[in-house]
Formats: C-alpha cells, structure tokens, sequence
C-alpha cells in the first residue's frame, strides 16, 4: 500500500500535506485527502461533498462526505482551521478518488488556526503500522 | 455465529472477494468492483453466485390447487416450461414474498423465494399444504448461478451444449449431464438478458469454472446485483416491500389476476382496486448530487410524503436514482419533489420505471423535465 513518505497522516485515514506544489498548495496552507488505503476500502467512489470555501473547522470534525456505491462516509478535518480551496474537479469526476488520491483526488485546503495540531499527526510510518494492524 | 456457505465459497475465496454477511450468508459483495462488474453485465457477461436464495419442490396433483390459492397470478395460465414473477400474500394483502415460479411438468412446480425469507415462506407453503400435495425445500445441497449480459446466450451454448438463443424469456429447458432436477431458465435480476441455472452443487460448480473461464465474463457480486436490479426497476423485498405492503402500493398490479376464484389476500386487493392505494412505490431521479438511501424523506414543498426505499448511483444513466413511497397524487411521472440527504434538500423527479432498459437507449439528461 502506498504511504507518501512527506505526508502525515490520522487515524481516520486522512492525509495532509504541509506545503504542496505537486497541488498548487501556498504557503501556511495545508493539503488534506484520503489514503490509498481508504479508497481501496471505499472502492467505486460515486459522488464527494466539499465544504464551503471560508467555513471554519474544528479539528476531527466532520468536514466533507465520500460515498461511494454502497455507503457514505465522513471525513475529518486533520488540524483546525478555514477553509482555503476546495477540488472542484471532484464534483464531475469523482472517481479521481480512487485513480489519483493523493494528488489529483484532493479534497480540500485549510489555513490551520493551530499550527501547533500538525505535530499530533501520525508519520507515514506510524500510519503504516496502523493499517497492517487492522489489516488482519 | 458462523455464516452459511455457498458450494461455491471456495471459488469465491479464490478470487479474493470482499465478502458480505447477507441474511446470515457469506456471500461476494464484490470482486474488484461494484461498477467494474455492473458494466460487464451490461456490455458482455457477469456470472452470479445465488445459491442463498431458496427452492422448494411442489410437486402432486394438488400442486396447481395448493400454489394458485397462494399467489395472486393465475397459475392455470402457466404452461410447462414456463416461469412467472408473482407473490404470495398474507388475508391483509401484505406481500409474505415475491417469489418465481417455474413450471418443470404437469404436476411439478419449483418456487424461487428470497433467502432473507427462507423459513418464513416454507413454513406459509406447508400451512396451506392442500391434498394430493407435496412440498420439499431442496435447497441444501442445491445451488442457482446467474449469467446475465448480452454475450450470455453465446458464452453458454458451448458449455451446455443446448440451444439458448431460442428460449423465451421466463422459459425454461432442462438440463442433461448436470444431475438431477437440472434445469436452466431465460430469467434473471439485472435487466439485461440472461440466464440461470438450477443445479446440485458439484455441477454448479463444474459450471462456474468453465464459464468463467470464456473471454468477456467477470465473476460478478451481490453489490452489482443490487445496482443492476435497481437501474432496471426490480423491487427487493425486505426493502422496497414487505408485509405490510400490497402488490398495488408496490405498483406490482400486472402481477395480480384479480378476477381469479379465490387467492389469499383477494378481498383487501378487490377493495384496494376499487377504492385506490394512499401510498404508491415510485422511481425517483435526481439529476445530479449524492446518493438517495434508505430512510431518506422526500418532500413535496415543506411537506413530507414518503421515503426512500432503496437507492444507487446509476453507471447507466450517470446520476442518482432511488424507489420510494409516496403519497399516491404525487406518484404521476414528471412530478417535481426532493429528496433530503444529509439535511440538505436535493431536487428529484418522479420517473417511470425501470429507469435503464435494455430497447431504449436514451441518452442520459432526456428524461429530466423538471427544474427546481
């Protein structure tokens, strides 16, 4: 399973990415998607749901939908903050999901409030670890 | 608790596929992929592991007697080597199940019922057991394998060495060199074209391989049996029907033979046929946005008047459709209402079913009038 070495990770199976040009990511913004992991449990991803660009968001809230054919999913802001960008081209092709996950298939941009939550978050190596845990 | 296998679980496990806990069976939810799979079907052939659901042997010369006062359909119609859809219902005429019938012989019938009502629809046969009459569920050791998609009738012929193109829908030819009570049938649950075998589970087995060794077949799983039977309109009982529904609350009136002698459930339906249904089963498009489910209300303005029944995102038609009960005035095609998902309110519209059919191509956007 690929687990980007830059990109740290939650338990919830989000990614973030500190500073992204491989997205377009500026500075003091952070990048969020979902693991290779998630997508390859989610499969068939049919339709995304993106929050407003502006909304604020408290970290480990629920901050987007996935769903793919047979269920729905939440996904959780990783850090708080507000909402910078979003991935518009989910909205026609949702599948890049599942093709491209951790560049095309973004989800949403923020401005961390609290820079400092950043640390909290998993290594890819620590995430690694969590997945081949749950894997049996 | 253990799950109940399959004869083809094996072959399942081998193909590495997501399993699924289904009415206490472990059965394929999918293989690589719901879609994948939903567009073989469509475009080539898929084949399905249906072994759960259950057959019960009819058989005597009361056999006709016991089984047509059990089902709204006339049965004295039914001819040897035919099948009909129909369903059997409790005095309220709530639906106990929809079930296919086949005819094999003169006196030899088979009933198809769902496996989530497996008990409940043998123990129903044999309260209304009727002289000269005998009722066997021969499920266990028995198997059913679907192949179904436009290349099926030419992918099977070869293997089964009998001819498929000239069987009828909802026809049936037995089966020779694989066991007893072997029997293949034009039917199925997706829509497409198709196929399904009846078969003792080492030849249902011996099957499988060969079929799915044929170019253009997938190994295909309940998750795709789902999407394919909603895009072509197919209620699932448990879901889009139960006990407490009528065959015209479900908008399955074609099925019922009103005019017969008796059937149960004959006095509620006449005074339903008369008087009209309150709740009405209709199909419902939404041009664009998330996934109507289970449980999600739909609304008329502010009001709310019924629920989503069961709901996917349709490959064929590249947007969100769902079944639901509403409010009999509102259940006219073209009718404007939403759909609430998440809180949010998402326009739909009131569609004639099935939403995909094989004879009409059109093109996705045509069947949308509304605008809100």
């Amino acid at each position: 399973m690929h687990v980007p070495q830059e990109l740290r990770y939650t338990k919830s199976h989000e990614w973030v990415k500190s500073s992204g040009p491989a997205v377009g990511g500026t500075g003091g913004e952070v990048v969020v998607g979902i693991t290779a992991h998630a997508q390859e449990e989610l499969r068939d991803v049919v339709y995304v749901e993106l929050p407003a660009v502006g909304k604020a968001v408290k970290q480990g809230e629920a901050a987007a939908v996935v769903e793919s054919v047979k269920a729905a999913f939440d996904i959780y802001a990783p850090v708080s903050g507000t909402v910078t960008r979003v991935n518009a081209a989910l909205g026609q092709s949702p599948q890049l999901v599942n093709k491209d996950c951790y560049a095309e298939g973004w989800f949403f941009a923020l401005k961390p409030t609290n820079p400092g939550e950043l640390n909290g978050l998993m290594t890819s190596d620590q995430y690694t670890q969590l997945i081949q845990a749950g894997a049996h | 608790m253990t799950l109940k296998k399959t004869a083809l679980h094996p072959e399942h496990v081998r193909l590495s596929a997501k399993m699924t806990d289904f009415h206490t069976w472990d059965m394929p939810l999918y293989y690589t992929s719901i879609l994948e799979e939903h567009q073989a079907v469509r475009t080539a052939a898929g084949i399905f592991d249906i072994s759960h659901m259950g057959q019960v042997l009819v058989t005597g010369s009361g056999a006709l007697a016991t089984l047509n006062e059990l089902v709204v359909s006339d049965l004295t119609q039914l001819g040897e080597g035919r099948a009909c859809y129909t369903m059997m219902l409790n005095p309220a005429g709530g639906i106990v199940d929809d079930i296919i019938i086949y005819r094999l012989g003169a006196d030899e019938y088979v009933v198809i019922i769902n496996c989530g009502t497996r008990e409940k629809d043998v123990q129903w046969l044999l309260d209304h057991q009727q002289p000269k009459t005998s009722i066997r569920h021969v499920s266990d050791g028995r198997a059913i394998v679907a192949v179904q998609g436009p290349k099926a009738a030419e992918v099977l012929e070869p293997i089964v060495q009998t001819s498929l193109t000239g069987l009828g829908r909802f026809s049936l030819a037995r089966l020779t060199g694989f066991g007893s009570l072997a029997w293949v049938a034009r039917t199925g649950y997706t829509g497409s074209d198709g196929f399904e075998f009846f078969l003792e589970d080492p030849h249902a087995v011996r099957l499988w391989s060969k079929v799915l060794q044929a170019p253009g077949v997938l190994p295909a799983g309940l998750g795709a049996r789902d999407t394919l039977r909603l895009e072509a309109g197919l209620r699932l009982y448990g879901s889009d029907m139960d006990d407490a529904t009528s065959p015209y609350e479900a908008d399955l009136g074609w099925t019922v033979a009103i005019h017969k002698p008796s059937f149960i459930g004959k006095a509620v339906l006449v005074e339903q046929k008369q008087r009209g249904v309150a709740k009405k089963l209709v199909g419902l498009e939404l041009p664009e946005g998330p996934v109507p489910r289970h449980g999600c209300p739909i609304m008329a303005g502010e009001q709310q008047v019924g629920a989503i029944t069961s709901g996917t995102f349709s490959l064929m038609l590249n947007r969100p459709i769902g079944m639901g009960y509403v409010e009999s005035g509102l259940a006219k095609p073209g009718t404007p209402l939403t759909v609430v998902i998440r809180n949010k309110p998402y326009p739909a519209a009131v569609v004639k079913m099935p939403f995909w059919r094989l004879q009409d191509a059109r093109p996705a956007g045509a069947a949308l009038h509304q605008e809100s």
